[in-house]
């Protein structure tokens, strides 16, 4: 691959308006095809939804009565909760909106492989599209699957006490947007190296689970030991689940909301980028 | 016109595709004819701008498929082996999906689609979902999907396999209408002799990598020579064989004349069979009334060499045939579900 070959694209595409027109069709085709597929899937958005209820009001409820309890109040390390009037099953919402992004979106790129093995990938790449605008319109798709899923959370979130503002809502949309490109991002760059179907079950079990538990969606990361807490630093998810915390519930982040969002823009650019060059790097047959 | 240099294609320690060297003209109906593994498909891939060559070179329209494959890519139809359309999507959203991937202008782009649709008569099922498509519709879809951009070559993998005989034959059809409306260049690959005869005007038999053979179907039939008279004369023997012999041995499309062990019938090879049958038949005929022999003929046949005993002459192999992969019924969940099934 020529070095620099991705901003050539983009040179040209600001160049030429011509060019710019019909890059965009078909990038839209391609967000659209995604957006399609998503909504026709039924059992796809159906357990998408639904396993997140089911940690919600499950796992809410029931370490809920484990959380509240003042005997294990040190277990959970929450004691300045209940000054803050937060009760678990609201401390882990934005967690849980977390988790249905990190799922679908972590799923929506590697989707990819199924792509390849039903040889609709080779339809497109024979088509004159340049493999960035696949990218684009890939993770594009992603973004907006994860934040259709987390608008019904959210929505729920309502009835269980969650207040939002114009501008809680505006940033909210904003750090689902970032780790939603980051997650399908990696998706597609994993997906792109992978060969077989098999590939999805380690997907889940090495990608997906880890960076859900490690991110402090169900439990605060104030007294972890040092092995986990290097590992929930690396965690983009990490970012986002505190700074969701802090816009949704009003209690003071681990980080600063600013710093939050600006670590999980680096991780935009940064897995953005591997995600494009893996992509652009994958075999097409 | 495409122009193919020395290409190669290695997998490890295996050459798919092992020098090759071919030109392909303008209009032409170009036929690989060649076993299950033989190269087909990597050839296509190569000059489709899929898979890249070991070495090499090749040219389409005047673009390199190495340094202009984007150029390539739009100037090229293809229709995959195995269906490729999105099966979770219509007929339609498919053929709108690609029209905008290979950017037909707007205002021809609904018009476009029509046609095609038209032409492949899936007119009347194109809201359908693909995945509620029998094996011939999903194949006329990915040709409908190959002419969307009027591309001047197209290349064909296997267009009619998996179908069954009738629709083998429409499927025939379609392409020779397409062949003869639209002023294109096709590339088709098979393993059916008659496809190839029937469809093509020059066939390459391509063999473990390596164009074995290049010609028209009839050139390659006559290659083995001519055709094959099998004539039953009341009366049979070795002694009727000889007469029969020294009759035709004056001709010199004769080629030889043989005597069939288990029927007792006699093998003509000629050259043209249906023109020359006459004449023999009048010799013989001559013969008869001339009162030297009694060798009036009971029943006649002629039948030509087919491409198999070309393909068997070049490879000592007959071609075999494959059956199709299933294809998922589509969704996530059958998707995996058929995949664990395997
Ligand atoms: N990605 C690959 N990796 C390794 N070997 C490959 C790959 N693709 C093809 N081959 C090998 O290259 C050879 C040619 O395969 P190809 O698919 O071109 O055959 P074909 O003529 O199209 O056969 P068929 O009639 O079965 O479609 C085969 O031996 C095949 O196993
Ligand atoms: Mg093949």
């Amino acid at each position: 691959m020529p070095k620099g070959a991705l901003w050539n694209d983009m040179l040209n595409m600001k160049i030429n308006n011509i060019n710019l027109e019909k890059e965009l069709g078909k990038l839209y085709a391609i967000w659209l095809r995604e957006f399609k597929v998503f909504l026709r899937e039924k059992s796809r958005l159906v357990a998408s939804t639904f396993t997140p209820l089911l940690w919600l009001f499950v796992i809410g409820t029931g370490f809920g009565s484990v959380a509240t309890n003042p005997s294990t109040n040190h277990v959970m390390g929450h004691a300045e909760w209940g000054a803050a009037g937060v009760g678990y099953q609201q401390f882990i919402f934005p967690g849980i909106v977390s988790m249905s992004i990190i799922f679908s979106s972590v799923f929506f790129g590697s989707y990819i492989i199924w792509d390849r093995k039903f040889d609709f990938l080779k339809s497109v790449m024979v088509a004159p599209v340049s493999r960035s605008t696949i990218f684009i319109g890939k993770t594009f798709g992603g973004m907006t699957t994860s934040l259709l899923q987390a608008a019904i959370l959210l929505a729920i979130g309502l009835a269980l006490g969650i207040h939002y503002t114009p501008v809680s809502l505006m940033l909210i949309v904003v750090i689902i947007l970032f780790l939603s490109f980051t997650l399908t991002s990696l998706g597609l760059a994993i997906g792109s190296y992978m060969e077989s179907l098999e590939g999805f079950q380690l997907i889940i079990s090495f990608v997906v689970f880890p960076l859900y538990f490690l991110s402090g969606a169900l439990f605060p990361l104030n007294n972890i030991p040092l092995w986990l807490s290097i590992l929930t630093t690396i965690d983009p998810a990490t970012y986002a689940v505190d700074a969701l915390r802090s816009t949704m519930l009003g209690i003071a982040g681990e980080n600063p909301f600013l710093a939050d969002t600006g670590i999980l823009f680096m991780f935009v650019m940064g897995i953005g980028t591997i995600g494009m060059l893996s992509f652009r790097k994958m075999k097409a047959v | 016109m495409i122009s193919i240099n020395n290409l190669v294609k290695k997998y490890e320690n295996l050459t798919a595709i092992d020098r090759v060297n071919l030109e392909i003209y303008d209009n032409e109906v170009f036929g690989l004819l060649g076993p299950n593994g033989a190269g087909k498909t990597t050839l296509i891939h190569i000059l489709a701008t899929l898979v890249k060559p070991t070495s090499g070179t090749a040219n389409i329209n005047g673009y390199d498929i190495v340094k202009e494959s984007s150029k390539v890519r739009s100037s090229i139809g293809i229709v995959f082996q195995a269906p490729s359309s999105d099966d979770m999507l219509s007929g339609y959203e498919n053929l709108k999906l690609h029209s905008l991937l290979y950017a037909v202008p707007a205002h021809i782009r609904e018009k476009r689609i029509k046609d095609v649709l038209e032409l492949v008569g899936l007119t009347d099922r194109k809201d359908h979902q693909v995945k509620k498509y029998s094996g011939g519709m999903r194949r006329r879809l990915e040709i409908a999907r190959g002419l969307l951009h009027k591309p001047k070559v197209i290349f064909l993998d296997e267009p009619t396999l998996g179908l069954d005989p009738t629709s083998r034959e429409i499927m025939w059809k379609y392409i020779d209408k397409l062949v003869k409306d639209e002023k294109i260049t096709l590339i088709l690959t098979t393993h059916y002799m008659e496809e190839a005869d029937f469809l093509c005007n020059r066939i390459g038999i391509i063999d473990k990598g390596k164009i074995i053979a290049l010609d028209s179907p009839s050139g390659l039939k006559e290659s083995l020579g001519g055709e094959i008279i099998e004539i039953e004369l009341k009366n049979k023997g070795v002694g009727t064989k000889d007469t029969v012999e020294s009759i035709l041995k004056r001709y010199n499309f004769v080629h030889k004349v043989e005597l069939n062990d288990k029927e007792g019938n006699l093998v003509i090879y000629v050259d043209d069979a249906s023109s020359n049958l006459p004449v023999i038949l009048k010799a013989i005929d001559n013969d008869n009334s001339s009162g030297s022999h009694n060798n009036s003929v009971k029943s006649v046949g002629f039948r030509s060499p087919t491409l198999n005993d070309v393909f068997l002459k070049f490879t000592g192999r007959e071609i075999t045939s494959q059956q199709q992969e299933d294809h998922a019924e589509g969704g996530f969940m059958e998707r995996y579900a058929q995949y664990e099934n395997k």
